[in-house]
């Protein structure tokens, strides 16, 4: 499939996420500009992690209003496929393509670790290679991580099954030392009402090597080939899971 | 561009201080300095000359007391590409690549402002880093703060370690291994030192000598503001007194976004081949940029201040010369492709303005609101700065060492975990989770291990860095101090597998003007350059930090070395955690270690005596050793014995990611007690191997002393016969918190 990957002046884990998509799952992956407008005929759009425009504002306040998003936002109400990563999720949350808003981690500081997350909903595009409730060893590196939305948009969230990944340890049990940031009921994904637009703190194109630390972040980019061939091809989503070299 | 008045004799401006021997001694210059600019110009400078001349040959920029002591370093190799002289040195890494690698100090703008302090001195090396063509690739930072309960510890602590994440993780560099170290003698002066590594291709490295008379100077980057005026240059080249606070707005302030811009322009536009030359404005700034450039091409530079995009209209042709505003570079285009240098820097939305041209005259000439205000020989500015043969002399010491020896009241184990909770030995994961160390993709071991290890995407080979020092080494003997210091780095190294190719180094010394001090940093040079030699690591790029003395104290001798390595094959790399049950451990030991110059000497107040002594030829053969154990696949685990000593090593060893492993010493290496467990200092390494391994690798390690000293359990224990039983989960609890838990108890 062929998937964009948005370069914003400051993004930082864009060469990885091409990297990733690219070079370990052998797809078809390019970076947009952010000064463009079109997208061309891709199939999932990425943004991804970093500081945009330095993050001197309130994190993604200014990519927001880059020309491309004009057409991110168009692409994703016409149901196209939208992944924001880290600052990418900050981006979706500020553009209001997803509920909530990510304010500054409980320590009050940056923190990368390795952190385990529990898929909570796995009947998505985003996470239909993984299985209900697996536990996901991922990457976070972020200053403002820590999700909030107000009580009724959570509850209303959580019935409609929009929260799809939660902070927890390696047993997949929720606990307060696992929820790193601090994010209101251990949020650390969430998806839009449609599900097709999925943010997440935690960095899966830095998980998608052995000899890197680990490969759980294959399973989010697998489940999005997983639906978009799926559509194609009219197939079952079985058995496409292996798209890596 | 339009040229006016470029001859005649620069005038003095309204409303400029007359010039005379108090101006330039309030500027830092000595009778004989001035005397030098006159007889140089052929007349008295005026104000804005006599500024340039007070930065350019200020100790920071002209090394005027170093130089002719650091000629003595290695700096050649088969491996060798640049060398001193440049930004950045280069080695040849094989596959095409070059890795280009710096050090440099950030100590005194750290001290008055941490936070901007750390934060522009990480900016600076990674510019020194790409003005090389090479793609900046990992930082790691040396930081020696004071001590951990002195009031002022842990506001500069947070404040540097916010500063070096808050920049390099906006920048999008991984910070990827460095160290900390909490001493007293550190209280009135911190040490902040930058390291950063970056890849070229080899045919891309850029240069910084400006060639072509005509061809357009560029201003590129960030506006220039009043900030940081006399900041690196004057700031760090005196010493602290009670009015340091006031040169708080010395202090440049770093915009990471600006530099990231900066990184990916500049490497597009050298890959457009228009560029001659490029060189960061770092201290100061445009004048030691422009001038720098001139005297490596032997030509002249002639600049328009008018062209220079400022942040106030109203900033004199003295501070747009001087300021030490972040985020500039300069450059020497090819004349006619300055359009499509403006294309590409405008599509990152910087700034990119012709604001002069090279000239064949040799001299540096500026020129402002149509008047000339600067014209001075570029020889004089760079090649000709003074340099000094200054006095060094041995000071005498006030007691003997090496009668008083003595042991702690404690037993071994209390040792253990007094040492585990110093926040020297401790973890120091409270500072290095506050670091991006996994961007861009190559960190195959970040910090916490022996030595940082990147791959290269696209090769077999990875690299391995480390930065180490040793004050307490160092303040006993400076030339042992520094030759071991650049031995442990090349250890820490080797310890991965990788082989020690060349390394960096940052001399943070006191006040050169007094002869002790002089002598340490004579003696600190001449042990790197022994130890470089019989390792044949090149010393490829250095700077040097003097007037690290607050009120007349000075710090220990600091030097910190960062050494480079090449791992051949990234998938022989070896780790320091032990593997499994039953593998014997085995001590590998050059000389017997020692009490002094110890965390174990300092924490409980002993006098531990004379240094280990270091025979370079045997730590040469121990790292050889190490490279071909682990290339023949030999060894399960290394690593060196650091801070705290063996016992502390061993503990290290059991823990891992994937659960904590035991071990059990039977047979200890010969020696006193607290020597054996808690010494330091003489070059050891603890590796595990299968038992069946052994004959192998004694094959090795021929000429070191190779001791089977116990094996590994699963029991999670800490088992030393007669000495220490200790449950490995509750001593690791210990070394997880040290520093965490005193800024709990501060909060």
């Amino acid at each position: 499939m062929r998937w964009g990957v948005v370069r914003f002046p400051g993004s930082l884990d864009d060469s990885d996420a091409l990297w990733a998509l690219g070079h370990v799952m052998g797809q078809e992956a390019r970076a947009l500009w952010h000064k463009d407008e079109d997208l061309g005929d891709v199939q999932c759009v990425v943004l991804p992690g970093g500081f945009s425009y330095g993050d001197y504002l309130r994190c993604g306040a200014i990519a927001r209003f880059a020309p491309i998003m004009k057409s991110v936002v168009r692409f994703a109400d016409a149901g196209g496929l939208v992944l924001g990563i880290c600052n990418g999720f900050q981006i979706l949350c500020e553009a209001h393509l997803l509920p909530g808003a990510l304010m500054r981690n409980r320590s009050l500081s940056f923190i990368c670790e390795q952190v385990h997350v529990r898929v909570e909903n796995a009947a998505t595009p985003f996470t239909c290679a993984a299985r209900q409730g697996e536990v996901l060893r991922l990457p976070i590196k972020h200053g403002e991580g820590l999700y909030v939305a107000p009580e009724d948009e959570l509850r209303t969230m959580e019935e409609r099954g929009q929260i799809l990944l939660r902070y927890t340890d390696d047993s997949g049990r929720e606990c307060d030392e696992a929820n790193l940031n601090g994010s209101t009921c251990a949020i650390a994904g969430v998806a839009n009402e449609t599900f097709n637009v999925f943010g997440l703190m935690p960095h899966p194109e830095h998980a998608v090597e052995t000899a890197l630390g680990g490969e759980d972040g294959l399973k989010i980019f697998r489940s999005i080939a997983m639906s978009v061939e799926g559509k194609r091809t009219g197939a079952s989503t079985a058995g496409i899971s292996s798209t890596t070299a | 561009m339009t040229v006016q008045q470029t001859t005649g004799i620069p005038v003095a401006l309204p409303d400029e201080p007359a010039v005379d021997l108090e101006q330039a001694h309030a500027h830092g210059l000595t009778d004989e300095e001035y005397r030098a600019i006159e007889h140089a110009l052929g007349r008295a400078p005026t104000f804005t000359e006599l500024g340039v001349f007070s930065v350019m040959w200020s100790e920071h920029c002209s090394y005027k007391s170093s130089r002719r002591h650091l000629r003595k370093m290695p700096n050649a190799g088969p491996r060798v590409v640049g060398g001193p002289g440049e930004n950045a040195g280069a080695l040849d890494i094989g596959d095409g690549w070059v890795a280009v690698f710096k050090i440099e100090s950030h100590n005194h703008p750290s001290f008055v402002e941490p936070y901007q302090g750390a934060a522009t001195g990480v900016g600076g090396i990674l510019r020194d880093i790409f003005t090389m063509g090479a793609r900046p690739i990992a930082s790691m930072d040396s930081l020696k703060f004071g001590a951990f309960d002195h009031p002022r510890t842990r506001y500069l602590l947070g404040g540097v370690v916010a500063g070096i994440g808050g920049y390099g993780n906006c920048v999008g560099v991984p910070t990827v291994a460095g160290e900390v170290m909490f001493d007293s003698a550190y209280n009135g002066n911190i040490l902040v030192n930058a390291f950063c590594l970056g890849l070229a291709r080899r045919d891309e490295l850029q240069s910084a000598r400006a060639r072509g008379v005509g061809n357009p100077v560029i201003y590129v980057g960030s506006a220039t503001g009043r900030d940081g005026i006399h900041g690196a240059s004057l700031l760090a080249s005196a010493e602290f007194d009670a009015e340091s606070e006031a040169k708080r707005p010395t202090v440049q302030v770093g915009d990471p976004f600006t530099e990231k811009l900066l990184i990916e322009a500049c490497l597009e536009a050298m890959r457009s081949g228009a560029i001659v030359a490029i060189q960061d404005m770092g201290a100061a700034g445009l004048t030691s940029s422009s001038s720098e450039m001139a005297a490596r091409g032997q030509l002249g530079i002639e600049l328009d201040l008018d062209r220079v995009p400022l942040r106030e209209a109203s900033l004199t042709p003295y501070e747009i010369l001087l300021s030490e505003s972040q985020e500039r570079m300069l450059l020497v285009a090819e004349r006619g492709r300055e359009a499509e240098l403006a294309a590409i820097f405008a599509r990152w939305d910087l700034h990119a303005v012709v604001i002069g041209r090279v000239t064949d005259d040799r001299r540096w000439r500026v020129r402002w609101r149509g008047q000339l205000v600067a014209d001075i020989p570029v020889a004089a500015l760079a090649d000709e700065a003074p340099i000094y043969d200054r006095p060094a002399r041995e000071p005498k010491r006030s007691e003997s060492r090496g009668a008083t020896r003595s042991v702690a009241r404690v037993s071994a184990a209390q040792a253990l975990r007094r040492l585990l909770d110093s926040p020297n030995v401790g973890s120091k994961r409270w500072v290095y989770r506050q670091y991006d160390s996994i961007v861009l993709g190559n960190t195959v071991a970040g910090p916490g291990g022996d030595a940082a290890v990147l791959r290269i995407k696209g090769s077999k080979r990875a690299l391995a860095l480390k930065v180490d020092s040793n004050p307490r080494a160092c303040a006993i003997d400076p030339y042992v101090g520094a030759a071991a210091t650049v031995v442990e780095a090349a250890r820490n190294v080797a310890c991965t597998g990788a082989r020690p190719i060349g390394l960096t180094n940052c001399l943070n010394y006191g006040n050169p003007e007094r002869p002790e001090i002089m002598w340490q940093f004579v003696r600190g040079v001449e042990g790197i350059r022994d130890a470089a030699l019989a390792l044949e690591t090149p010393v490829v790029s250095g700077n040097v930090s003097f007037y690290n003395e607050t009120e007349g104290s000075a710090i220990p001798p600091t030097p910190a070395i960062a050494m480079l390595g090449v791992l051949e094959d990234s998938s022989r790399r070896v780790t320091h955690q032990f593997k499994g049950a039953g593998d014997s451990v085995i001590v590998l030991r050059t000389a017997s270690a020692r009490i002094a110059g110890s965390e174990y000497a300092a924490l409980f107040g002993i006098d531990g005596g004379e240094l280990a002594k270091l025979n370079l030829e045997s730590e040469r053969m121990l790292i050889d050793g190490l490279v071909a154990a682990a290339d023949r696949g030999l060894i399960r685990s290394a690593h060196d014995v650091g801070e705290g000593g063996l016992a502390v090593t061993l503990m290290e060893c059991c823990f891992s990611p994937d659960g904590a492993l035991g071990v059990e010493i039977d047979r200890r290496p010969d020696g006193d007690e607290a020597e054996v467990f808690f010494g330091e200092g003489a070059s050891t390494v603890l590796i595990s191997a299968g038992a069946d391994k052994m004959e192998e690798l004694r094959g090795l390690f021929g000429g070191i002393e190779f001791n089977v000293i116990g094996r590994v359990m699963d029991e999670p224990r800490l088992r030393i016969v007669n000495t220490i039983d200790e449950d490995v989960g509750e001593l690791r609890q210990i070394h997880e918190q040290a520093i965490s838990r005193r800024l709990a108890a501060h909060a």
